[in-house]
């Protein structure tokens, strides 16, 4: 028995860390895709699923939107890539974290800057659809590619060029190969986003355009039709199962991959045409990132009559909303899901911290007994099933799931937050995981050796080291429930709406005024998620530099 | 001792294949390179002396055309190429860490000038065993780049520049890095090698030995 095995944390310690998340996952993801399956598995259902010629249609339209945009996102986000991965200048951090902004927004705040940006004829179209989940995904490729490219080696194109290659023949023989593992493992998470895409779908898409997420909604909520949604579920989930196989043999494939040096491969631009290139980019990104946003605020300020603040003074001051739309005012308080916003926020983020980091402890502490632990990554990979899971199946299963006695929670408040905790607890543990890995376990030795007990080592280390991550984590996680869309449109009611519900629903009634309102919180939002992973993110590096 | 070659006289025939004149690069306030000229001529090996950061790698680069000298011109055979993108030149480049293609074989990347030049693929493998065979690695063809040793890989980027016959070849400090006795020995046959194939070459390092077994001249940097 090796020293570390002595010094390890009491067993008792592990799985009191670990039980939150067993029972938290158990309950609120596998129980309710238990019940999904319960639901969806009665030949009648099966039998309208294969005769209906109409889902055939959405499955084919979710599958080539998806493939369509996920090319049109690589070949785009290529450009910022090679100029971030090669290129010095003044600004290179700030464009880099510019590039990064419309992925951390709600999905439905994109799909109304495009709505408010995209003339007339082109809403409720397809490229209108396209157009945003490029948008929305080219940070993948950015950060996934232009990772790996900033690692290269210049002078493998230099040697290349030497060689007799153009310019075009060396990226093609030489950059693109050694891309491919960055490219195939960033395409595939954007298919994943693009084919669960629902937000988007729904403010940008209409009627006439459903993937299957929209789909499942539609079936369930509209038409009453729980049975066939529960089966197209089911079959979503097991699409995604799949992808989520396939990136994970990418990525494994991707870290066996040749040995990178990190150097210095970003060099200053020399000459008129090098330094007009990355600064006309530049100008694109900024411009290409900005002016939907801008688009987003500029309509907030339209009404009929030209432009005022009408619709924020509508929205900040109850009285005048009440009078001036008594139809809209009777189910619909923007300001009020403005604080319904905030408070489930608040918990989820309360709840996702918590499970989360006691989470990481235990698989952290699991895989030190011995560098094997199968119980750790069942821990990991169970924390990580809501993720490769799409939105709209965890509301709509946890729907089924709490909707027959003695779990009969449906109306129950709390069940949004919980939500909204189940998708953000994966990006807690994964940010944590690194830094608690990264910690030396000599360190932990030398603790003990002064006369530290296991606990009080691991207190004054891993808890120390964490503090970090875990502000990060809980900035994403505020964010994600800020913008979460697909499981609360499941799990949402009258008088509860969120930001993002409240949101669709004025952008979809007809009126200038409903429309301006909905702009006025899809800004506010946008500037609410800004703001959270802002702070997070301030309060974690000032730490940093104290510590 | 250091033997110091005497500066080697160019046969009085010869012609002049490589012309500097006046060329200057600065990397923002720095001045790297003011005004350096020299000529090589064909056959010659010349060896560029002088310590880091002296500007000998930047130099290389401007030949090879990697990167663009503010002011000076290049001359290849008479004519300047300033304009003439790297892979119009037919300057070949050893990189002081190989910068091997780690994707390919060793073969493929032998080969790739020969690609480039649209050779028929039974020419290619014939080239490729003959150089391999020059090396001193016959039967490499279908090893991994990434599984090379150290002196292996230096041999193969030389294999590689020399495939394709460029008009001059540029070598940038191209035995560093590995331990004192492999050192010596590839010098020599380095030396040998450039010689035989009667290549012309420019060789850049710092160490005075290396230089003085493999060049006919020796040039220091800070008498350019």
């Amino acid at each position: 028995m090796s020293a570390r095995d002595l010094n390890r944390l009491p067993r008792w310690t592990i799985a009191a860390l670990a039980a939150p998340a067993i029972v938290f996952v158990g309950l609120f993801y596998a129980w309710p895709v238990v019940a999904l399956i319960h639901r969806a598995v009665t030949a009648e259902a099966f039998r309208t699923v294969v005769h209906d010629a109409s889902l055939r249609r959405v499955l084919w339209f979710t599958a080539w939107q998806a493939a369509i945009s996920t090319a049109a996102t690589v070949v785009v986000g290529l450009v910022p890539a090679w100029l971030l991965a090669r290129y010095e200048f003044v600004g290179r951090r700030w464009l880099t974290a510019l590039i990064t902004v419309p992925f951390v927004l709600p999905t439905v705040v994109v799909g109304a800057a495009f709505l408010a940006l995209l003339p007339r004829s082109l809403d409720q179209s397809v490229v209108a659809i396209l157009v945003a989940h490029v948008f929305f995904n080219v940070a993948v490729v950015v950060r996934g590619v232009g990772g790996l490219w900033s690692l290269l080696p210049p002078d493998l194109v230099g040697a290349a060029r030497t060689l007799g290659a153009s310019p075009w023949r060396a990226m093609r023989e030489v950059t693109l190969p050694l891309l491919a593992p960055a490219i195939e493992a960033s395409a595939s998470v954007v298919f994943l986003f693009s084919f669960t895409s629902f937000g988007v779908v729904r403010i940008l898409g209409g009627p006439s355009h459903p993937t299957l997420e929209v789909e499942i909604w539609q079936r369930a909520t509209r038409l009453g039709d729980v049975g066939v949604a529960a089966i197209v579920s089911i079959i979503q989930l097991v699409v995604l199962g799949l992808a989520v196989l396939w990136f994970a043999r990418i990525q494994s494939r991707h870290r066996a991959a040749i040995g990178l040096r990190p150097v210095a491969n970003r060099r200053a631009a020399r000459g008129r045409i090098e330094r007009a290139t990355v600064a006309t980019l530049s100008v694109a990104i900024v411009v290409a990132v900005g002016t939907p946003l801008a688009a987003l605020f500029e309509r907030s300020t339209r009404t009929n009559a030209g432009h005022s603040l009408v619709a924020w003074r509508a929205v900040f001051g109850r009285q005048q909303l009440a009078s001036a739309r008594p139809t809209a005012a009777s189910s619909l308080d923007p300001l009020g899901s403005l604080f319904t916003s905030l408070r489930f926020a608040a918990v989820a983020t309360a709840v996702s911290v918590v499970i989360g980091g006691c989470a990481s402890l235990a698989i952290v502490a699991m895989s030190r007994t011995g560098g094997r632990s199968r119980l750790g990554r069942a821990l990991d990979t169970g924390i990580m099933l809501p993720l490769g899971t799409s939105a709209v199946t965890i509301g709509f299963g946890v729907l089924v799931g709490f909707s027959v006695a003695p779990l009969d929670w449906r109306a129950a408040p709390l069940l949004i937050p919980l939500g909204h905790a189940l998708v953000a607890t994966p990006f807690v543990v994964r940010v944590l995981l690194p830094t608690l890995r990264s910690i030396d376990p000599r360190l932990r030795d030398a603790a003990s050796t002064m006369g530290a007990s296991p606990l009080r080592a691991w207190r004054e280390i891993d808890m120390r080291v964490m503090v970090a991550p875990l502000l990060t984590g809980a900035g994403f996680a505020a964010a994600i429930s800020l913008g979460e869309f697909g499981a609360t449109t499941f799990l949402t009611r009258q008088g509860r709406a969120t930001l993002p519900i409240a949101i669709e629903q004025l952008l979809a009634r007809p009126g200038a005024v409903l429309h301006a309102e909905g702009y006025v919180l899809a800004t506010v939002l946008a500037l609410l998620t800004f703001v959270v992973i802002g702070a997070f993110e301030g309060v974690r590096s000032l730490g940093d530099r104290s510590g | 001792m250091i033997a110091v070659a005497e500066p080697a006289e160019p046969a009085a025939d010869a012609p002049t294949i490589l012309t500097l004149r006046g060329i200057c690069i600065g990397f923002g306030s720095r001045t790297v390179l003011d005004g350096v000229s020299m000529s090589v001529t064909e056959g010659e090996i010349v060896a560029l002396l002088g310590p880091s950061g002296s500007g000998k790698s930047t130099l290389l680069r401007i030949i090879a055309g990697l990167i663009r000298a503010d002011r000076g011109t290049v001359e290849l055979d008479g004519r300047p190429i300033d304009g003439l993108p790297t892979h119009r030149r037919n300057i070949g480049l050893v990189f002081q860490d190989e910068q091997l293609f780690p994707h390919r074989t060793v073969a493929q990347n032998i080969e790739f000038g020969l690609r480039m030049q649209r050779r028929p693929g039974a020419e290619r493998s014939q080239r490729v065993a003959e150089l391999l065979a020059l090396i001193g690695l016959p039967g490499f063809e279908g090893r991994r780049v990434t599984d090379l040793s150290g002196g292996e890989a230096k041999r193969v980027a030389l294999a590689r520049t020399l495939a394709p016959a460029p008009r001059i070849v540029l070598l940038d400090e191209p035995l560093t890095g590995l331990d004192r006795e492999l050192h010596d020995q590839l010098t020599l046959e380095l030396g040998r090698l450039l010689r035989e194939s009667r290549t012309t070459a420019v060789l850049v390092t710092h160490d005075r030995d290396e230089a003085a077994t493999i060049a006919g001249r020796i040039v220091r940097m800070e008498d350019l």
